[in-house]
């Protein structure tokens, strides 16, 4: 059940992000980057993370991605062109995104036998589930965080206001 | 009986997101879709976040993900209120025509 879910979604994960990478519209782009956020959200589940399954699907496959479809639609961008800049990209963006790539899975596999594997369902230490244990430990121990965040929150809106108003 | 999978499949997974994420940032040419590549590296520490979590059966991790996801709208926020800014001054969308701050 693990492994399907796993190589199922892993591989729609992948997919997706490849499709992100060689679709040249942004329309298209975004389309597949919400197929990413899906599948991992399905990930964090199996993995015993539940409220962030959910907070995937509603902060970033729905609110996040909306604000990017809007604004491409707002801005009523095209498909982009090739241009020389592109081209030199290319020649070092593959190689690099492939040298870090190579970089992360030999560390990762080196240190595979002390990594462990993964069981289906919550794993916390004496936790009831995984909500009440992330809200106690949100509401009491990392208040003064969460307050600030809620403050962040505000100057970004803020922000956003200010930026995207007309000028005079 | 479930076939457990190890945690190193989760980071190679978040790995192989992390690098398509720089790939498409430095080859996309579309000011949107490099700001969404962004969110695409995020979303692949993000997942090896809770995969170590997992590993330590702490919730630590998944609370440091829940403060990234906050930080993340509040950028995705002022970001494509500055990609609005840039569009409504330059009529342009190509990061290779945003220059200004160039050598």
């Amino acid at each position: 059940m693990q492994l399907a879910l796993f190589i199922i979604f892993g591989a729609l994960a992948v997919a997706g992000a490849l499709n992100f990478l060689f679709q040249r519209h942004p329309i298209n782009s975004a389309l597949s980057l919400v197929v990413v956020m899906m599948s991992l959200a399905v990930l964090y589940w199996s993995l015993g993370a539940e409220f962030l399954a959910a907070a995937q699907v509603i902060v970033y496959s729905g609110a996040i991605m909306v604000l990017f479809v809007f604004v491409v639609m707002l801005l009523n961008a095209g498909e982009e062109e090739r241009t020389k800049g592109s081209r030199a990209a290319y020649i070092a963006g593959i190689p690099g995104a492939v040298a870090i790539f190579c970089l992360l899975s030999f560390v990762f596999l080196t240190e595979r036998k002390a990594l462990g594997t993964v069981n289906l369902g919550g794993h916390l230490d004496h936790a009831v589930s995984n909500i009440s244990e992330l809200s106690s430990i949100l509401f009491t121990k990392l208040l003064l965080p969460f307050e600030v965040t809620s403050i962040l929150i505000l100057v970004a809106i803020l922000g956003a206001v200010v930026l995207a108003r007309k000028e005079q | 009986m479930t076939e457990a999978v190890p945690i190193a499949y989760y980071l190679i997974l978040a790995a192989i997101l992390f690098s398509v994420g720089v790939a498409s940032f430095l080859i996309k040419r579309n000011i949107i879709t490099v700001f969404m590549s962004i969110e695409l590296m995020l979303n692949a520490v993000n997942l090896t976040f809770v995969a170590f979590a997992h590993m330590w059966h702490q919730v630590s991790g998944q609370i440091f993900v829940f403060f990234v996801m906050v930080v993340a709208a509040a950028e995705a926020a002022v970001g494509l209120a500055i990609i609005i800014a840039i569009f409504r001054t330059r009529q342009t969308l190509n990061i290779d025509q945003v220059n200004l701050m160039k050598l």
